[in-house]
């Protein structure tokens, strides 16, 4: 109660407070270096373009602190990639979103349309939803006994409102929505190359398509912001590619695209921004070519070597070209030798501890 | 290179894997690592097993398929890299996959008639389990013993000579088991497209039309077949239950919630029938009184408002937890009846409920002692409610349900209102108890026996024997046990007769465990949940049934 209370208190002088309230209560206290606030600023000048901002997002589970004064600003329309280490919080922080976890600290806003803000801290998940933010799971969720087709009819279906008793009537109105639905959803199967698939059981298709019917049936409900949870894990590099081509597609239709993702190539040639987390923290923030060279993701994430460098360039044909090789310079002068590799490094983030900047806590479990 | 390569040399994938890189994208990205090992893993066949195998890679060490992807930008890092990196996770896949394809490859396999294949130690096992099950039945059934000679009755029933036909059925049913599945497949194989799972995408019919009719017309005409007893015990036993089955079935069947209380509902529509149609059926009654017809709507409003009621504080509890919070209020409503003498009447029940009767300009109809216009009524309801719920069942209340009980975090993540639509199962549930309690009341005489909690598992059996999620089925359910019952009514002492209903469900929930005529997707949940695939990535099963 109290805590809704003083962010309707905040939010009522968003107009003014706006670019200085983050800063002073995230970004300082979470940011070791000098540098980041200035990137956060750049991010968010005109509150009227942002599709959602999460302020000083904080969530503990009894002594672990999984998310630790996060604030987090996301334009209209951007595709933005949260990357960091296993266990860095990126799960929770998608689920803090979502409404799966309830942040014991810190608001989330979003703005389905500009200028209508909505909490979404409090909220349950479903009618997180219903608001217009969708999402993925990084293990897929899917119906597994349903088809593709009832698989995203669940979600085209959701906003629809008649009840059962015009079901039961079989009242025209119910049909015809009924039939929108199947319509939408059909569409949708054809977005994303399933339309061969319709009738096929869910949990019959091979890993890459049901990634992608899952991503059809966040769709379904219409989202103006879709949280992809590692949409590109386990995926071969043809299907990366198509998946690449996907979510620019998606993101040109205006939908916000939201992204967790370990695949370094897929995460520079796609987003306009990139946020790192490391141990429940925002350690960079920006585009993603700046946050290459920012020397505390290379020192905490990328783990300082020379396939840092290489990693970072990508296998996506799209990549930004100069990314490599301005990255190349601070990585290979790191200070690790013969060190860990980049997916060491990337994936057992945890297991290194001591150079995290938060020296936060360690050998947490990724939630979700 | 020679480095990080050094300690993964002996490891022999490795090698093997470099050389190998070049063909990548013939790998069809099945990560199914660099090693040449099991080969031949056709993209198109990726199966559950291997999803697995590649999600823990995509987990820890997703590195061998981006490591490929790099190409051969910068040959002796990637190199290395694919060496280091490679090598340890394609060992654990490739063996992984190698294991899954060999594990779901059809290949030359003996057919099961094969003598080496049918007296495998399992089905050996299996036969021995059924005669022992035929010895059991042949003890149960047979004499009943008496305290001096205990032992005496069972052997004179093992050494009669009724024993050879107990053993015949048990061979029997075994060869059933046995080959069962090799004739259903071959049946289905026969009767169903290759690759039409579903009949469209638009209306799917819930069966084809022409059984459905020939169903019915048999339903018509079986009462008048049958003497008056069974048609009264086809009205009081099988109508009934097949209704109460039915509401049922919304809340186990498709909701996924174990409700154990169920005839709580239905008391409270009989009691209501009395309380509103009687002034003499029971010391409280209202100050007017209402025709029977006119107590359907009042009681189907009471009874889902006591399913909301009751709903909505538990339905935030996960299955067992709600199971026995629905036992705890069939147990209050039926033990305030039966004690609360001056409202109710007490264990003596509701005398003189007036019959069912219609008052048009016209029409002047009473449902009278004779139990065949009371079966037709019922019948007649009983139609109109499959009908009704199985345009719920395909529209997207159903499909909601579908998804809450597949995977309840998934569907809210999918803007499944969740608590809501599990409170409208049981809503919908407890109306259509109310429902059938005005019909069972309006037979004039009816007393809290009636509301044990004997008969709340016995609605329950019903829905799992028949078939969850079935509607036919729950209704066949209730025919085949309460059928069993009246058949049992003169032959067995009233006291066994539940050693026989138990026997056959057992028996149901050890060959048949989707039931006697099972739904097409609660079957498919079955079948997946036994493949590990329903549910194992949620919380748990579904709350009930999904795992028998």
């Amino acid at each position: 109660m109290s805590r809704g209370g003083s962010h309707r208190a905040r939010r009522a002088g968003d107009a003014v407070a706006h670019p200085s309230d983050p800063r002073g209560t995230g970004a300082a206290q979470t940011v070791p270096g000098a540098r980041r606030p200035s990137v956060l600023d750049g991010v968010g000048g005109d509150p009227g373009d942002l599709v959602v901002e999460a302020r000083d997002l904080s969530l503990r589970f009894g002594g672990v602190t999984s998310l630790d004064g996060v604030s987090l600003r996301q334009r209209r329309g951007e595709i933005l990639a949260v990357i960091g280490p296993n266990g860095a919080g990126k799960t929770s922080l998608f689920n803090c979103l979502t409404g799966a976890y309830r942040p014991q600290q810190g608001s989330v806003i979003f703005w389905p349309q500009p200028g209508r803000p909505a909490e979404l801290v409090g909220r349950r998940p479903h009618s997180i939803t219903r608001l217009g933010v969708a999402r993925t799971f990084q293990n897929i969720r899917l119906f597994p006994a349903l088809s593709a087709l009832e698989n995203v009819q669940i979600g085209t279906e959701v906003r629809q409102k008649y009840g059962p008793l015009s079901v039961v009537l079989g009242l025209p109105h119910a049909r015809r929505a009924e039939r929108e639905g199947v319509h939408r959803a059909v569409e949708l199967l054809d977005l994303v190359g399933l339309r061969h698939r319709t009738h096929e059981l869910a949990s019959s298709l091979p890993y890459g398509e049901q990634r992608r019917l899952e991503i059809a049936r966040a769709l379904g409900t219409e989202p103006r912001l879709l949280l992809l949870d590692e949409p590109a894990a386990g995926t071969n590099p043809a299907e990366k590619r198509d998946l690449a081509a996907l979510i620019t597609r998606i993101a040109d239709t205006g939908v916000s695209v939201l992204l967790i993702e370990h695949d370094m190539g897929l995460v520079m040639s796609l987003a306009t921004s990139v946020a790192v987390l490391n141990f429940g923290r925002m350690i960079a923030y920006g585009p993603p070519a700046e946050v290459q060279r920012d020397p505390a993701v290379i020192e905490a994430y990328l783990g300082a070597s020379a396939d840092a460098a290489t990693s970072a360039a990508g296998p996506v044909p799209t990549s930004s070209a100069s990314a490599g090789p301005t990255s190349a310079g601070p990585t290979s002068a790191g200070p690790t030798s013969a060190g860990p590799l980049l997916d060491d490094a990337a994936f057992d983030g945890d297991a290194q501890g001591g150079p995290g900047p938060g020296s936060g806590p360690v050998g947490r479990k990724e939630l979700g | 290179m020679t480095g990080p390569s050094g300690p993964s040399g002996p490891s022999g994938p490795s090698g093997p894997g470099i050389p190998g890189q070049p063909t990548f994208p013939s790998r069809g990205g099945t990560g199914a690592g660099p090693g040449p090992g099991p080969g031949g893993v056709d993209p198109g066949a990726l199966d559950p097993g291997e999803t697995l195998a590649l999600t823990t890679r995509g987990t820890a060490g997703p590195s061998p398929s981006r490591r490929a992807s790099l190409g051969s930008g910068d040959a002796p890092s990637s190199d290395s890299a694919t060496g280091q990196a490679g090598s340890p996770g394609s060992v654990g896949s490739a063996g992984s996959v190698g294991v899954t394809s060999g594990g779901w490859e059809p290949g030359n396999r003996r057919p099961p008639w094969h003598p080496a294949e049918l007296f495998s130690p399992a089905r050996l096992r299996l036969l021995g389990v059924m005669v022992l099950v035929g010895l059991l039945a042949a003890v149960v059934t047979g004499r009943t013993g008496n305290s001096d000679k205990p032992l005496q009755a069972a052997w004179d029933s093992i050494v009669d000579p009724r024993i050879v036909l107990f053993l015949v059925l048990a061979v029997a049913l075994w060869l059933v088991v046995v080959l069962g599945g090799e004739l259903r497949a071959l049946v289905t194989r026969l009767a169903t497209p290759v690759r039409a799972p579903f009949a469209t995408a638009y209306g799917r019919r819930g069966g084809p039309i022409g059984l459905n009719l020939v169903l019915l017309a048999v339903a018509i005409i079986a009462p008048l077949l049958f003497s008056t007893a069974a048609q009264q015990s086809m009205v009081n036993d099988i109508g009934i239950y097949a209704l109460l089955a039915l509401g049922l079935n919304v809340v186990v069947g498709y909701a996924g919630l174990l409700d154990l209380g169920y005839i709580a509902f239905f008391a409270i529509g009989a009691y209501a029938t009395a309380y509103f149609s009687s002034q003499t059926a029971m010391p409280w009654h209202a100050p007017f009184t209402l025709n029977p017809f006119f107590v359907f709507p009042i009681a189907l409003i009471l009874a889902g408002l006591a399913g909301v009621i009751l709903g909505a504080p538990t339905l935030r509890l996960r299955g067992d937890y709600l199971a026995i919070v629905t036992l705890g209020f069939g147990e209050i409503i039926q033990i305030v009846a039966n004690n609360a003498d001056s409202i109710t009447n007490g264990a003596r029940g509701a005398f003189g409920v007036p019959h069912l009767s219609i008052h048009l300009p016209g029409i002047d109809y009473t449902w009278g002692i004779e139990p065949l216009p009371y079966y037709y009524l019922l019948l007649a309801i009983i139609v109109l409610v499959m009908i009704a719920f199985g345009r719920l069942e395909r529209s997207r209340i159903g499909r909601s349900w579908a998804a809450i009980r597949e995977d309840e975090i998934a569907a809210e993540a999918t803007g499944v209102a969740t608590l809501r639509l599990k409170l409208l199962a049981f809503a919908i549930g407890a109306s259509v108890s109310g429902f059938a309690g005005v019909l069972f009341a309006s037979k004039q005489f009816f007393n809290p026996q009636s509301f044990s909690l004997q008969a709340s598992f016995f609605v329950v059996a019903v829905v799992i024997f028949g078939g969850l999620g079935s509607r036919l089925g729950v209704v066949v359910g209730a025919v085949v046990l309460q059928g069993l019952a009246f058949y049992l009514r003169d032959k067995v002492q009233p006291a066994d007769r539940y050693i026989y209903f138990g026997a056959v469900i057992v028996v149901m929930m050890i060959f048949r465990p989707q039931g006697l005529v099972p739904s097409r997707r609660r079957r498919r949940e079955i079948e997946l949940s036994e493949a590990g695939i329903g549910g194992a990535d949620a919380l748990g099963p579904a709350p009930t049934g999904a795992r028998p």
